[in-house]
């Protein structure tokens, strides 16, 4: 059984893409949970979705950050609830103080949506743990602002710690500049918090989750979900 | 422009807005008396080519509309089409020409908009979108501005509404320098028995007006896409539209929210000419009245006249007329979305529009005159001369057949669009089973075996050098590329962009145009369900090569069995199926080889072409094809260059045979001669393909073996895939790089 919750954020719109990926990867549908509620349910996780919630004015994610839900979500996240932010939820993540950094406009000032390698740095999270660490896996990317950056002192901590749940990579695993499509410092591509609960990541793994869509190595960010849940169940 | 309901109405004030003395004369009759400001208003709008088809009007009525499944044809805001089990697929392109060359950002991205909104007014979610570009010459001072503007505008808007935009096509031509193309299709998906149409129909129930607030944008904007450019066109800029794609993505949500209750009578988007003609159109439809109250809309700005708000082009605004019990409920969804939600008048027995501001009456006209007494012209033409043919030996053979195709491949013409796509988004919705780069897009209809195929075609040059052959071949393009990744072609929708109407050439390139696409239509059982003119795209007497642009949509009855273009293992056969004549006139390769584009165009055989469509779909379902192509620009070499490159690094090459028949070698790699597919099949099937071809009179030949990872044609170098791809790659991002200075 996986409770996941998904909040909806006015302009969110890969809300459908990763509720259809979570219920057809583990069998168990999400609930669509309304920014403007108080709270969220009960739940084994919390996923927010890509989109441009609020358009992105301000700065992306800095609107949402300050949703009515958001207070809730803070709150179970630091009490132990896993969170995955996706591209825009990454963005809402570190806006939200729940991860550090920032996303930044692409290197390119582009919007750039293609399918990238990423290397997995971190094989022992919540949400990674189908994964074997330093293998390599496409994903794709859709985004105009996925440039992380932190300062010098956080990134070392993040590398220290083993945050880095990600890396651009090419094909070979060698994180390359070329192989980093936004210009992201040290190639990060998604991170974790302290307890590893909490993970942002610009590429959606909601993308490809079966062959007709051109590739399955996203399927285990949600394999991982429900087997780390039922883990701790048993 | 101040206005009252008391100011003059000179002969000058009648010409800024459009009106010719004659249809000002007209206007009198029809009223009895003079108009007041606000009406004279109304009726420009109205009256403008743009929004009344004046001079197309006569002519597009001879095109096909109707079929079985056919659910609504052009006169709403998008065609309709059954998919079976309660499904329809909703669809229109529509052009935003003049706007995107004097501000290609907003120009483009309100195009995105506004044909959105005619599909989800309909009922249906956006599911994809796709787009039609023509810029000017590479090197022309304001091409890489424009097609940045333009690429970054369209992907502005899509990509935050989240609907894929799954493909389209791009060229370049000189003679768009002055007047580009930016035609953006979109396609939704509705169920059959939840279409909302636009027809007012009940006295005493409320107008109301939902999403974005109402400013002084886009006023005229309807007049300025009938008219010709001059110098001054960039002081037209404050009559191009502001698009908020975050505002439609919102009104998506909350008209679909809405639809889904039984609470709407009639809906409506304010497109051109805003709130005068969707307040027109849908009382006219529904036989009423509507009386309007201005004070009640919601404005952005303070001091707005009648004037400015019933000509104003703000986006991302709609009208609907609502069962009045259900109103309440309607106004819990816009606010639960954030969305301004107003009843600004209500529908009458009077058969008139009747606007109030402040108090005062601005407009009362009869709305049967106001939405039906346009103007139409069947304005005199000349008809366009046939150009001879030019034999295939008539243009001089190259050096090196490889040489050329990476030249080509390389070229403007026929270079990797990567770096327009990839700014869009292609996979959101979860959906997008055929991605850009391709025959067609396709889309699975969500949750079912179904999918949507889409694809927009035209090739200028044989359009220009045969305006009836051009467009038939155009139709016929889209045609095989939906038939090339195993759909059903449906039905399509047309955007016609050509010249000043007023010069008889012009209109004689039209009248062959739509006559040729008549043709086409009939034959392939593939009728136009929706559409868009756009003409006047002319700078100082200077027009476009006349484009009319073909967006075709079909269906794919299992999405698991749809073929892509890339090619799957080392030693495949690839056939070509169809008739190779090595037609070499309006080709890619004629240029190339003599500086110049001439003669005839390829000629279409619309029988041919249905026997071949036939053979292909039937191949892909039975799994005996593992790669399909169609032949278009460029003929056969690139056909099957394009298949290599699709493999990315790991592609595979190929190792042609060499030809050995009575045309000239160049003719029959170049030729682009029409009807004709490449597939790549097993060495098994090899024979039975082309038994199968045979039987049905088809020629097909085998034109070489998937090997290696080089072109290979014996007698020349082997033109390894990287290098090629570095070209056909290279040219793009090259070019744009140029824009930011590096």
């Amino acid at each position: 059984m996986l409770r996941a919750s998904v909040i909806v954020f006015p302009g969110s719109n890969c809300d459908r893409d990763v509720q259809t990926a979570i219920e057809r990867v583990t069998g168990f549908a999400p609930k669509m949970v309304w920014h403007g509620d108080a709270s969220v349910p009960s739940s084994d996780v919390i996923v927010l979705p890509g989109g441009f919630s609020y358009g992105d004015y301000l700065r992306c994610g800095a609107m949402a950050a300050h949703s009515p839900i958001m207070k809730d979500v803070v709150a179970k996240a630091n009490a132990g609830t896993p969170v995955i932010g996706i591209c825009n939820g990454f963005q809402i993540l570190c806006e939200s103080g729940l991860l550090p950094g920032a996303l930044l406009r692409n290197a390119s000032l582009h919007f750039i949506c293609r399918d990238v390698f990423l290397k997995v740095e971190n094989d022992q999270t919540f949400f990674t743990k189908c994964y074997r660490e330093g293998e390599v896996i496409k994903i794709p990317i859709a985004h105009g602002e996925g440039n992380y950056f932190a300062d010098s002192e956080t990134l070392d901590r993040l590398e220290g710690e083993g945050r880095v749940a990600f890396r651009y990579a090419n094909e070979a695993g060698e994180t390359t500049p070329e192989s980093c499509p936004n210009g992201a410092q040290r190639n990060i591509a998604g991170i974790v918090n302290e307890t590893g609960r909490v993970l942002g990541m610009m590429p959606h793994p909601e993308r490809l989750y079966e062959k007709a869509l051109g590739g399955t190595d996203g399927r285990r960010v949600f394999e991982s979900m429900l087997l780390s849940t039922l883990e701790a169940a048993a | 422009m101040t206005d009252t309901t008391t100011r003059k109405i000179t002969p000058q004030i009648v010409a800024e807005h459009g009106l010719k003395p004659d249809e000002y004369e007209r206007l009198l009759e029809i009223l009895g008396r003079e108009p007041l400001i606000c009406e004279l208003g109304i009726f420009s709008v109205m009256w403008s080519e743009h929004c009344s088809y004046k001079s197309s009007r006569v002519w597009l009525k001879t095109l096909p509309t109707s079929g079985p499944k056919v659910i609504q044809g052009p006169g709403e805001n998008a065609g309709v089409v059954d998919l079976g089990d309660g499904d329809a697929v909703v669809f229109k392109m529509e052009s935003h020409n003049h706007p995107s060359y004097i501000e290609p950002f907003q120009g483009a991205a309100t195009g995105v908009g506004g044909i959105m909104r005619d599909v989800f007014t309909m009922g249906a979610r956006p599911v994809a979108n796709m787009n039609a570009l023509r810029f000017g010459a590479p090197d022309h001072p304001k091409t890489r501005h424009l097609v940045g503007g333009v690429v970054a505008g369209i992907a502005h808007y899509g990509n935050c509404t989240g609907v894929p935009t799954i493909g389209g096509e791009t060229n370049f031509d000189e003679g768009y320098n002055n007047n580009i193309l930016v035609n953006a299709m979109c396609v939704g998906l509705a169920k059959t028995d939840k279409i909302f149409y636009s027809a007012a129909k009940g006295v005493g129930l409320p107008v109301v007006y939902v999403g974005s607030k109402t400013g002084r944008d886009g006023i005229h904007g309807a007049t300025m896409a009938s008219a010709e450019f001059d110098e001054k066109s960039d002081e037209k800029r404050p009559t191009v539209q502001v698009g908020d794609p975050f505002t439609e993505k919102l009104l998506i949500e909350a008209c679909l929210e809405l639809m889904a209750t039984d609470s709407i009578i009639a809906i409506q988007d304010m497109g051109a000419a805003g709130l005068t003609s969707s307040t027109s159109e849908m009382a006219d439809k529904g036989g009423v009245g509507i009386e309007l109250d201005l004070d009640l809309v919601p404005q952005r700005e303070t001091g707005m006249t009648a004037y400015e708000m019933m000509l104003s082009e703000s986006q991302e605004r709609m009208l609907m007329i609502l069962k009045p019990e259900r109103q309440e409920q309607a106004k819990a969804i816009f606010t639960k979305w954030g969305l301004d939600f107003a009843v600004i008048g209500q529908t009458t027995d009077t058969q008139r529009m009747v606007i109030k501001h402040k108090g005062k009456i601005e407009a009362d006209l009869p709305v049967p005159v106001l939405a039906n007494s346009a103007p139409m012209y069947k304005r005199p033409y000349i008809e366009p001369k046939k150009p001879s043919k030019i034999l295939p030996e008539w243009v001089p053979a190259p050096n090196s057949i490889l040489g050329t195709l990476k030249d080509l491949m390389g070229g403007p013409a026929l270079a990797s669009r990567r770096w327009i796509w990839e700014q869009y988004d292609h996979m959101v919705m979860g959906d997008t089973v055929g991605r850009p780069g391709g025959d067609a897009g396709v889309v699975r209809v969500h949750g079912t075996k179904k999918g949507i195929a889409v694809a927009c075609d035209v090739t200028p040059r044989y359009v220009t050098a045969d305006p009836e052959e051009g467009t038939k071949q155009a139709v016929v393009e889209t045609w095989r590329n939906l038939t090339a990744v195993g759909a059903d072609p449906l039905a399509i929708t047309d955007n016609m962009n050509f010249a000043n109407p007023e010069r008889p050439e012009i209109m004689g390139q039209f009248v062959a145009s739509v006559r040729g696409m008549a043709e086409a239509c009939t034959a392939l059982d593939y009728p136009v369900v929706s559409g868009n003119v756009s003409l006047y795209n002319e700078t100082n007497g200077v027009g476009i090569p006349p484009t009319p642009a073909i967006g075709g949509v079909g269906l794919v009855p299992d999405w698991t069995k749809i073929a892509d273009i890339r090619l799957k293992s080392e030693g495949n056969m690839l056939i070509v199926i169809g008739r190779e004549e090595g037609h070499l006139g309006q080709s890619l390769y004629q240029r190339h080889a003599t500086g110049k584009f001439d003669g005839a165009p390829p000629p279409v055989d619309l029988q041919d072409e249905i026997k071949a469509g036939r053979l292909i779909r039937t191949l892909i379902r039975e799994g005996r094809v593992l790669a399909v192509h169609d032949c278009a620009d460029g003929g056969l070499l690139v056909a099957v260059a394009e298949m290599a490159l699709a493999g990315g690094s790991s592609g595979l090459g190929v190792e042609l045979y060499p030809y050995e028949g009575k045309l000239p070698a160049h003719a029959i790699w170049f030729g682009e001669d029409q009807g004709r597919y490449v597939v790549e099949v097993t060495p098994q099937k090899a024979e039975e393909v082309l038994e199968r071809a045979r039987l049905l009179e088809l020629p097909a030949r085998i034109v070489g073996r998937v090997s290696g990872d080089a072109i290979g044609l014996k007698g020349e170098k082997p033109l390894p895939l990287s290098e090629l791809r570095a070209a056909h790659e290279g040219f793009l991002p090259n070019l744009m790089q140029s824009e930011l200075g590096a």
